[in-house]
C-alpha cells in the first residue's frame, strides 16, 4: 500500500513542481508533514546529498526520499512517478507544436506559478533554518556561508565540504 | 540514425556529468548534443530549455525526453529519460545505503550538523537569487507576499498553491485583455 502512495505523491511531485529541482524541496517538506516517511532532519540531509552527487537535483531528491520510504524499490518508483508526468507532456508538446514556444496562456500560468514557487521554497527553508540554526555559532556560520556563496558563486560541493569539516573541528 | 544504445549511453553520460540543476547542465548538453553529435543547433537547444522550464519537471529530463524524442520517436524519449536518470537512481541508492550505516557515528553527526547549515544557506541563496530574477515588478512582489502568507496561514499543499497561482494569474491577463479591447 505504501508503493501506492509513494507512487501518487511523486507522480503529484512530477506535476507539479515546475521550474527544476530545488522546487521539490517545498513539495518534500510537505510530505514530511503528511506521512512518517522521513523527517525534517533528514529531508535537510537528503538535501545536501543530492547537491553534493552527480544528476539532477530533483532526481537525486526524488530517489533518496524513496529509498528511505521503501528501500531499493521504493528509489525506483519514487524516481519513475516523478519523471512520468512530465514525460507525457514533453511528447504531446513535442507532437503538437511545430515551433517551439510557449503560448499565451501557458505564459499567463507561469507568470503566477514563478512567484509562487519562491514563496514556497521560502517557506520550506524557514523551518528547516529552525532545525539547523540552533544556537549563536551557527547562526554565524551561516551567516558567513551565505555571504561567501553571495560573493563567490562556488559549486554547492564545495560549501557542503566547507560546513562538514567546520562541523567536525567545532564538534557542533 | 541513432542507435538506440547509443542514445541511451549519451544521456547516461550527461547524467554523471551533471552537478546540481537548471542552467549548470547547459554547458554539458551544449559540448554533447550540439558541438561533439550535431543532434540539434545550439538555437534548438536554448528552445528546448525554455520550454522545458515551461513545463513541470525536472529540466534536464525534460530535455533528454525531448531529445530522444525528436531523433527516435517514443522508444528515443523513452531510452534518453531512463539514461539520464540511471547515474543518479544508482549513486543515490549506494550512498542511502551507506550512509544508513555511519549515521550513528559521532563524526559523521557533526560534519551532517555542520552540512546543515550549508544547505539552509544555499536554499536561501536560491531564493535571493530566484527573487533577484524573476520579482521585477511590484505585481509579482504581491504575487510572492500573498503566496507565503497563504502557506504560512491556510497550509495548503503546495500542488493545490502552485495551481491556485497559475490559474488566478490567467484570469487576470483575461480580465485585462477584455478591457484592453474595449
Amino acid at each position: 500500500m505504501i508503493y501506492f502512495w509513494l507512487f501518487l505523491e511523486f507522480f503529484k511531485i512530477g506535476l507539479f513542481a515546475i521550474g527544476g529541482g530545488l522546487v521539490t524541496i517545498p513539495f518534500l517538506f510537505a510530505l514530511s508533514e503528511k506521512y512518517d516517511w522521513f523527517s525534517r532532519l533528514e529531508l535537510t540531509n537528503m538535501i545536501a546529498v543530492a547537491e553534493s552527487t552527480p544528476g539532477p537535483i530533483g532526481v537525486n531528491m526524488a530517489t533518496y526520499a524513496g529509498f528511505n520510504t521503501g528501500g531499493i524499490f521504493g528509489a525506483v518508483l519514487a524516481t519513475l512517478s516523478l519523471v512520468l508526468p512530465s514525460f507525457v507532456i514533453i511528447i504531446m508538446v513535442a507532437k503538437l507544436m511545430d515551433r517551439y514556444s510557449c503560448n499565451i496562456r501557458v505564459q499567463e500560468f507561469l507568470s503566477g506559478v514563478r512567484p509562487a514557487v519562491i514563496a514556497l521554497i521560502l517557506w520550506a527553508g524557514v523551518p528547516l533554518a529552525q532545525i539547523a540554526l540552533t544556537d549563536e555559532i551557527s547562526i554565524v556560520i551561516f551567516v558567513a556561508l551565505l555571504a561567501a556563496i553571495r560573493l563567490w558563486k562556488k559549486s554547492p560541493v564545495f560549501y557542503i565540504g566547507v560546513a562538514a569539516i567546520i562541523g567536525i573541528i567545532l564538534q557542533l | 540514425m541513432v542507435r538506440l544504445s547509443k542514445l541511451f549511453g549519451i544521456f547516461c553520460k550527461i547524467g554523471i556529468l551533471m552537478f546540481g540543476g537548471g542552467a549548470a547542465m547547459l554547458p554539458i548538453l551544449k559540448a554533447e548534443i550540439v558541438d561533439k553529435r550535431r543532434y540539434a543547433s545550439a538555437e534548438e537547444l536554448i528552445d528546448l530549455y525554455s520550454i522545458s522550464q515551461c513545463t513541470p519537471g525536472i529540466i534536464a529530463v525534460n530535455i533528454a525526453t525531448f531529445i530522444g524524442y525528436k531523433l527516435r520517436g517514443l522508444a528515443g524519449a523513452a531510452v534518453a529519460t531512463l539514461g539520464v536518470i540511471l547515474p543518479a537512481v544508482l549513486i543515490i541508492t549506494a550512498i542511502a545505503s551507506v550512509l544508513t550505516h555511519f549515521m550513528d557515528n559521532r563524526y559523521v553527526i557533526y560534519a551532517f550538523k555542520g552540512i546543515r547549515i550549508a544547505v539552509v544557506a544555499l536554499i536561501f541563496n536560491v531564493v535571493i537569487d530566484l527573487a533577484r530574477s524573476n520579482l521585477k515588478n511590484w505585481g509579482k512582489v504581491v504575487v510572492f507576499a500573498v503566496a507565503f502568507v497563504t502557506m504560512l496561514f491556510l497550509n495548503l499543499s503546495p500542488a493545490l498553491l502552485v495551481v491556485i497561482m497559475g490559474c488566478g494569474a490567467i484570469v487576470l491577463g483575461e480580465y485585462k485583455r477584455r478591457k484592453a479591447a474595449k
